[in-house]
């Protein structure tokens, strides 16, 4: 059985695995709640995590387009650019948690020099994921600072300037 | 290990022991088992009474009901007449949701996405179950070890006992209630150990009074079930206390004393502890006020004089421009 | 491999270990983009409120008081005395739990200081040292702790990142409102002058100028006219709002935001074809004031001595202009403190009429003593009474949901009223989820003062929940408008939906009122209030994607 077969085979003990590391992130009563409340609307950070993760997985392992990765990582990183409890490399480690819970996973099977190399391999892919959650932690956290400078702008100049109570010298004031 | 409920595990264990070997090593039946009850009863009574008093003192400034359905407004528009109460009948059918049926514990739902997105709701019933099953038991309970009290039993309470004791296991009939109890309290105990918010939450002084009343449980149904305690001396002790003429009947033993002081550390424990919850939920303002303060005015009886800036100082500060931008004003200049 | 990466656990997870001590072990640390900037000290001298200075939450020293403790504990203590609901509070609580995931800032920020049962237990640790005999004897291990410069700022950290929105008081067996412990938490921090510049200034300005934004009367004004202009523009009528006007039958109220800010402005022109409407055909004669030009009102994220005094002005002005009652606009907390506190804080308004409609006739009567109606209990009376022509299929490019914002769902009760008037107005509603709407809703994680910008972290991860359920009935039903009733919510949630669901917008409801309202004179319209072009008749919604005008991502 090679490497990929076998992945394919432990998917849910992995991916289980996996969604426990990334929740163990938070402080400890936070991080069991996001385990044990199902209600999506109720807990909403731990649904997306545990929504994202199986599609994310299965894209690494197959296909590993990297538009598809963005876009499944995307919602938990942006859930965690804001969670302040969390510093930045908190935010972004979740996706090498994979490697952890693989080799926890594949004890065994890893005595195996083939497939010890061929998950070395993988993990190079993981490595990957980790740098494209990298630029959409730094994507959303220029989003939020867009945001923020925006927002004090509308608030204050927005409307008067729409109703000419200001001059037009505030016209880089338009937005970022 | 929790410090917390350690500390509480530790504290009712050297209390049975005190009583115990207090009785058994001692002698100390007079102590355990008529000064301090007595007391126990005393300082229940006025410090349930004092902190009632205490809070009825405070007045309440505002109406401030939480409001959990449709407000009285349009008279097309169907009300809400007990979550949302506008008269003092809604209040006190909200009152008796609450304080029988812990209405807003068992408003704790939750919802669950189901394979295509189809919304499913689920009872979150284990905390709402557990709390009732709890308070209900031990009134049972309590009411029931009222035959110890009461020469001769009215039959209301024979009643009781007989339904209490529906399930005809064994000899003495087994209580339901006591069953209950146990099982309820341990349940509120395990979720302060196992549900981690809950945990990080709890304090000491929130194991203790589960300890407390766990120990009373256990020592209560050993005694009636297993060590089989002379009930009739019980009685001859506890009319004893009620008719101000307390005796010490022989042969009550060690465990009865435990049982005894246990309940009067509960009793003592009781005003000064968040168990005045009991009373508290009756004055609790955001659940037994109507939401009726835009019809009836609700009297604020410290209702402050504060510094304004009057209509008059307005004008007097923005009058030119008030004129230039063709507003009418009081005064010309 | 190396002597220290021979476990992966090691490897993985430096430093990444949150803490596991108990929460009063664990120190608080302030963090940006989680709290707001202090209060600028001339808005606190002009309110001669205590303690006015320079000082910087981030700095060790925050330069109090010498006695602020027994400045505090006397606080304390006068307020235990005045309110029951605190001494109660301060009193009962078992800590069973219920309440502690129903914060939408622990949901959204995983911080656990942040369950309200702990957000009270802040400031009960030190009720219970310094006023219980049982805190007294038993201490750490009843769950006292003394009161120190930690505690403090810890207090002032928690209170501002609570919006007072009460959700966790309908889940709490004995309805201990944690809002009611913000309140009063807050007013012992204004003992010391710590307060937060976005509530302060506002503050200060309301009480000079009228209204939050220190509009003065004639860009007051200015603003309005503007706003005819564009009305006109898209409708082809010009409608002719009055001021101050003596005499008129009813003023109305409504909060500054929606003068000035994105899309509320669009409310607010709502609000002035629906008046120059029942003008025309009824004759009935609505009035601005821009004295009384704040409906929404600050103080009660201050004292509610400060909210009595500037809540005072609705009153004074009605009765100055000699009106027969007052609307109020679409607002959130402006309702809480008109349902709950007006008529005891600055009643009785014997000088006032008991509301009528006198268009259908309808008597207002859960309004009669404090004599203010709410614009959508009148719109719904006139909806009902057929006195509204409506088409609304002018707004068929939409998909719309409504939020409850926190204050009037759970300080009012005011549930149907909103939902019928989108239902008549709008052919596409779709309610959100059960438990996200009516009583159960969830904040826009802006109210109570904190929608400042610099913190848009607190903001955003407190959003996530109520954005959650959007999320949901967008990528169900299509849903592209977000309906709502507080100028809070117009200001704070597009920001919110652009962060986290871009595909809808924001708007209030008078807006789609207005939309859908057939003017007489009206020329053939094209557009809407936005500029946006009006669907054909029978179109389908689904074409109608509009991107919020926000430019976030």
């Amino acid at each position: 059985m090679n490497l990929k077969d076998l992945l394919e085979k432990r998917k849910s003990a992995i991916i289980k695995c996996w969604f426990d590391l990334v929740v163990e992130t938070y402080p400890l009563d936070t991080s069991q709640f996001l385990k044990k409340q199902k209600d999506p609307f109720a807990n909403p950070v731990g649904a997306t995590i545990s929504q994202a993760l199986k599609p994310l997985f299965d894209e690494i392992l197959n296909r590993m387009d990297h538009e598809a990765i963005a876009a499944y990582i995307d919602p938990i990183i942006r859930i965690r650019a804001v969670q302040s409890i969390l510093s930045p490399s908190q935010a972004t480690s979740f996706i090498f948690f994979l490697k952890k819970a693989i080799r926890e996973n594949l004890r065994k099977e890893l005595k195996d020099i083939e497939i010890s190399n061929d998950l070395l391999v993988f993990e190079l892919k993981i490595d990957e994921v980790g740098l494209i959650a990298f630029d959409i932690f730094v994507k959303c956290r220029e989003q939020v600072y867009t945001i923020k400078a925006n927002d004090r702008l509308n608030r204050a100049f927005g409307a008067f300037k729409r109703a000419g109570l200001v001059t037009e010298t505030m016209d880089d004031t338009q937005g970022l | 290990m929790n410090v917390n409920y350690m500390f509480s595990l530790l504290a009712v264990v050297v209390l049975i022991l005190l009583a115990y070997v207090g009785v058994e090593g001692a002698g100390l039946q007079v102590l355990f088992g008529v000064i301090i009850p007595y007391i126990a009863v005393f300082i229940f009574i006025a410090g349930f009474v004092y902190r009632v008093m205490d809070w009825v003192r405070s007045p309440v400034p505002f109406r401030i009901p939480s409001t959990c359905g449709q407000q009285k407004s349009l008279p097309w528009i169907k009300e809400n007449k007990i979550d949302n109460p506008s008269t003092a009948g809604g209040v006190i059918v909200r009152m008796i949701f609450e304080i029988l049926f812990f209405r807003s514990l068992f408003r704790n739902t939750s919802c669950r996405l189901n394979e295509g997105a189809k919304i499913t709701y689920v009872w979150e019933k284990w905390l709402w179950l557990a709390a009732l099953a709890f308070h209900y038991s031990f009134l049972t309970v309590l009411i029931r070890h009222l035959r110890f009290f009461l020469e001769p039993v009215p039959v209301c309470l024979q009643l009781l006992e007989k339904v209490d004791s529906f399930f005809q296991l064994g000899l003495p009939g087994l209580f339901l209630s006591g069953v209950v109890l146990l099982a309820a309290v341990i349940f509120l105990f395990l979720r302060r150990i196992y549900i981690p918010q809950v945990r990080y939450i709890s304090l000491a002084s929130d194991f203790f009074p589960l300890f407390l009343i766990i120990s009373i449980a256990i020592t209560g149904i050993f005694m009636r079930y297993f060590t089989k305690v002379d009930i009739v001396g019980i009685k001859e002790f506890a009319m004893g206390l009620v008719t101000l003429h307390p005796t010490i009947p022989d042969g009550l033993g060690g465990l009865f004393y435990v049982h005894l002081f246990l309940v009067s550390v509960l009793f003592v424990y009781f005003p000064f502890s968040k168990l005045m919850h009991m009373g508290g939920v009756f004055l609790s303002p955001t659940r037994n006020l109507p939401n009726n303060n835009r019809a009836e005015r609700h009297i604020n009886p410290w209702n402050p004089s504060v510094k304004l800036h009057t209509y008059q100082e307005y004008e007097d500060d923005f009058r030119e421009k008030m004129i230039e931008a063709g507003l009418p004003v009081e005064k010309e200049s | 491999m190396s002597e220290r990466l021979k476990s992966d656990e090691d490897f993985s997870k430096i430093d990444l270990n949150p803490s596991k001590t108990g929460w009063m072990d664990t120190p608080t640390v302030i963090k940006d983009g989680m709290f707001c900037f202090a209060a600028k000290p001339q808005s606190v001298k002009t309110l001669d409120l205590p303690y006015s200075r320079e000082w910087n939450p981030k700095h060790d020293d925050w330069k109090l008081p010498e006695n602020w403790k027994e400045i505090i504990y006397e606080g304390m203590r006068d307020r235990l005395d005045r309110f029951r609901t605190f001494k109660i509070f301060m009193d009962i609580c078992v800590r069973c739990g219920a309440c502690a995931d129903k914060c939408h800032f622990f949901i959204g920020t995983g911080d656990p200081k942040n369950m309200p049962v702990l957000r009270a237990e802040l400031i009960r640790s030190v009720y219970k040292n310094d006023f219980t005999t049982f805190g007294k004897i038993f201490g750490k291990l009843g769950g006292a702790r003394p009161l120190t410069l930690d505690v403090l700022k810890e207090w002032w950290y928690y209170f501002f990142q609570c919006s007072e929105c009460r959700r966790c008081s309908v889940f709490c067996p004995y309805g201990i409102d944690t809002a009611e412990i913000t309140i009063i938490g807050r007013e012992l921090l204004n003992l010391l002058g710590l307060n937060i510049d976005w509530i302060a200034t506002p503050v200060s300005n309301c009480y000079m100028t009228g209204n939050h934004m220190g509009i003065q009367p004639h860009a007051f004004v200015g603003m309005l006219e503007f706003f005819v202009d564009d009305i006109e523009e898209c409708t082809g009528v010009r409608v002719n709002p009055t001021f101050n006007k003596k005499g008129a039958d009813i003023l109305f109220v409504t909060p500054s935001g929606d003068v000035f800010g994105d899309p509320g402005t669009y409310t607010c022109m709502g609000y002035m074809i629906l008046f120059h409407y029942l003008k025309e055909k009824y004759g009935l004669e609505v009035t601005w004031s821009t004295y009384a030009s704040e409906g929404g009102n600050f103080g009660l994220f201050t004292s509610n001595e400060v909210m009595k005094r500037l809540n005072s002005k609705m009153y004074a002005e009605a009765k100055r202009l000699g009106v027969k009652w007052i609307l109020g606009g679409e607002c959130g907390h402006m309702w809480r403190v008109i349902n709950q506190y007006m008529g005891t804080m600055n009643g009785p308004a014997d000088f006032l009429e008991e509301p009528v409609n006198p268009i259908t006739g309808t008597k207002f009567e859960n309004a009669k003593s404090t004599k203010m109606v709410h614009i959508v209990e009148f719109t719904a009376d006139l909806i009902k009474h057929g006195k509204l022509d409506l088409d609304p299929s002018r707004n068929d490019n939409l998909k719309v949901t409504f939020h409850d914002s926190c204050n009037p769902a759970r300080g009012m009760g005011f549930f149907e009223e909103p939902r019928y008037v989108i239902k008549n107005v709008c052919n596409n509603y779709y309610d959100m989820p059960r438990n996200c709407i009516k009583e159960q809703t969830f904040c826009c994680g802006s109210g109570s003062g904190l929608n400042a910008s610099e913190d848009m972290e607190l903001r955003l991860a407190g959003g996530l929940p109520r954005a959650n359920a959007v999320k949901y009935v967008n990528e169900k039903h299509g849903v592209n408008m977000l309906a709502c009733i507080c100028a809070i919510d117009r200001a704070v949630l597009p920001p919110l939906m652009g962060y986290w669901v871009p595909e809808v917008d924001v708007t209030g409801i008078h807006e789609l009122v207005t939309n859908a309202l057939i003017i007489p004179g009206e020329k053939e319209k094209t557009v809407n209030l936005r500029g946006e072009d009006i669907p054909d008749k029978e179109s389908d919604p689904d074409e109608y994607y509009v991107r919020p005008a926000f430019s976030g991502r």
